[in-house]
């Protein structure tokens, strides 16, 4: 009787174990996938940077086309070349040909606005990318430049304001006026400098994106204010000319030059030998991947355009080249950066 | 009164301008600011110099800033793939020298209007180095390369090289214009083609010589910018440099007719421009600013000329625009 007992409760396990491994040979349908992967087929994404030829839009056309080849749905790139005209008539053209959604660059907060407006009412989603437009969209993915100068601003105050024993003096080297990045940081920037009156900002100028002028200002700048004590730049690209012109004047180490960007081998490398002493980067790499998430969420749940607003801003990292690491910034995968 | 040519004008203007700062603005005299303000326009300078020989030949080139852009990029992508400094300079010469030629071949022999040749060639120049050279607007200087920093950073007896390099090519291009016959030959060119030609002079060689003298000038201009800053923007193509440079040349006095004019004014109009530039950086005025104050202040000097030198028959030229 016992040992019949034993013998069915082996049976039993035995069934059991048997029936387990074969479901784990069989393993399981994931309900969600089907409708996921049905979600993107036969959809078209759309991407007008301001420009592809410099390391955020590389980095960010990157991400989305990697995530469009996976998912198998069309991806078209318009590249306007930094002519705003161009990009005004790409983004026109592609509201005529009803993509799902496009992602849009705009490269100041009040061009693009009237035609995201048309986006919206001809059903497609846009998705902005770093610089914001005046007129808010499904998304906005990117920096939060309001505290990003804050950020820049707070630096400059702990190397340069009270007790540093150094003049205050500071020097600001702005994009294009009237670029999303500058108009929103300028204001993070002066909040924080009105709390702190021993900080002075001689002179605050615009260098065009253009890092032979950032240069020319900063030399004169450094050259009227001789104890200048922080510049802060608003992209690294530009900002090479600022550390070049500190450089040349004999002053690396004594002016604390503050940058942000994407985060680019590049811009590391400048950390590492001193032409930027702080590097605020926002990882393009990163928000390629958070654009491919909000792509990838506005599809599944197919809002209708216009009422959902969302905003995801990017994490901030301060780089110094104490805090560097071998990974701190991204290189392109040699396929993209060839092209 | 005697009668004042546009350079005389331009140069009150500029002495007008030069007091004023040197009066109202602190340490605008001292001998650092100067510096500053001569280097900042020493690219400037360069590529006016290398602009005018062409536009004395009666020629324009458009193309100049794209051929800079792309010929100094080439060599820093060069450097980067491990190419030796000198080979990668020497390949960057070549490049922009060839470009030069092929510019000139079309202009002298093909006979198409400088103003389009050099448009269209900087565009294809420009569209080349994007789709073939480089994949990024800026190209880096490679580290390994750092002892080239000297050309656009360096110092030489308490100056910075970029001076050095404006007033040696200042220098070069004076002597050669007045003194050489080759230069001789680019003012009767200029002055009128037809009759150099009839009287025996290679014209079409001439204006070849002209594009890849100029395009090797934007070359050296490009080094000069780019090592200064450890990067190559290629995107300046896009910018008003090109305009500035022409806007150099023409308000120093040189007619656009051709002919005319000389280094001296060149020099002219890169200090008034550059005077102007640092002043009003050390007001702190801002960049929108500084392009209205910089127009208006064009204006005035092509109204006073317009005033003082009014267009007649016999002043006139064929070709003036």
């Amino acid at each position: 009787m016992k040992s019949k007992l034993i013998i069915g409760t082996l049976a039993g396990l035995c069934c059991i174990t048997a029936a387990l491994t074969g479901a784990r040979a069989d393993g399981l349908v994931d309900p969600s996938r089907a409708g996921y992967l049905e979600a993107f087929k036969g959809k078209k994404v759309a991407f007008v940077p301001i420009a592809m030829g410099f390391d955020l839009a590389q980095a960010w056309n990157s991400q989305l086309a990697k995530q469009a080849d996976e998912l198998g749905y069309s991806y078209v790139v318009r590249d306007p070349n930094w002519s705003t005209e161009a990009g005004a008539q790409a983004l026109t053209q592609l509201i005529a040909e009803k993509p799902d959604l496009i992602v849009v660059h705009s490269p100041d907060i009040q061009s693009y606005a009237r035609l995201l407006k048309q986006a919206e009412a001809a059903g497609i989603y846009t998705v902005q990318i770093n610089m914001k437009s005046a007129y808010v969209s499904e998304a906005y993915v990117g920096s939060d430049y309001n505290g990003l100068g804050e950020t820049a601003a707070n630096l400059i105050v702990k190397q340069c304001g009270e007790g540093s024993g150094k003049s205050g003096k500071v020097s600001i080297v702005q994009g294009v006026l009237t670029g999303g990045a500058s108009v929103y940081q300028i204001e993070g920037i002066e909040r924080v400098f009105a709390k702190h009156p021993e900080i002075k900002i001689v002179s605050n100028q615009a260098a065009d994106w253009d890092a032979s002028k950032a240069k020319a200002i900063t030399q004169t700048v450094l050259q009227q204010n001789a104890d200048l004590c922080g510049i802060i730049g608003f992209w690294d690209g530009m900002d090479s000319g600022i550390g070049a012109a500190v450089r040349e004047a004999g002053k690396t180490g004594q002016v604390y030059v503050v940058t942000s960007g994407g985060g680019a081998t590049s811009a590391c490398d400048n950390v590492n030998n001193g032409t930027f002493s702080a590097l605020i980067s926002y990882n393009a790499m990163g928000q390629g991947r958070d654009l491919n998430t909000m792509i990838k969420a506005l599809l599944e749940m197919k809002p209708k355009p216009g009422t959902v607003k969302i905003i995801d801003y990017s994490p901030l990292t301060v780089l110094t080249k104490d805090s560097l690491k071998p990974d701190s910034c991204w290189a392109l995968p040699t396929a993209t950066a060839s092209k | 009164m005697p009668k004042l040519s546009q350079e005389q004008i331009v140069f009150l203007l500029w002495v007008v301008m030069f007091a004023t700062f040197a009066f109202a603005l602190p340490g605008f005299l001292s001998y650092g600011n100067i510096i500053t303000l001569i280097r900042g326009v020493a690219v400037l300078g360069i590529l006016a110099v290398g602009m005018a020989i062409v536009v004395i030949g009666r020629g324009i080139d458009l193309s100049m800033i794209a051929v800079m852009a792309v010929s100094t990029a080439f060599s820093f992508v060069l450097m980067t793939n491990g190419y030796p400094i000198w080979l990668a300079l020497l390949l960057g010469l070549v490049f922009a020298a060839i470009v030069g030629s092929i510019i000139g071949f079309l202009i002298a022999y093909v006979e198409i209007p400088a103003l389009f040749a050099t448009l269209a060639m900087g565009a294809f120049v420009y569209g080349f180095g994007r789709y073939a050279v480089f994949g990024q607007d800026l190209v880096y200087l490679p580290p390994s390369a750092a002892s080239i920093q000297f050309l656009g950073a360096g110092w030489v007896l308490g100056v910075p090289v970029p001076i050095l390099l404006f007033v040696g090519s200042a220098l070069a291009v004076a002597l050669f214009l007045l003194y050489s016959r080759l230069g001789q030959f680019v003012y009767a060119t200029g002055d009128n083609p037809a009759s150099a030609r009839i009287s025996g002079l290679p014209v079409r060689p001439l204006i070849v010589l002209q594009y890849v003298f100029s395009s090797l000038v934007g070359y050296a201009a490009g080094l000069i910018m780019a090592t200064g800053v450890t990067l190559m923007n290629t995107r300046i193509v896009n910018s008003t440099l090109l305009y500035d440079v022409i806007l150099v040349v023409v308000l120093g006095g040189i007619s656009l007719s051709g002919g005319k004019g000389g280094v001296r004014n060149v020099i002219v109009g890169t200090l008034l421009i550059g005077t102007l530039l640092n002043g009003m950086t050390i007001m702190d005025i801002q960049y929108t600013g500084q392009n209205v104050i910089k127009s208006v202040i064009l204006l005035i000097a092509i109204v006073v000329d317009s005033i003082l030198n009014p267009r007649d028959e016999q002043t006139a030229q064929q070709g003036d625009i």
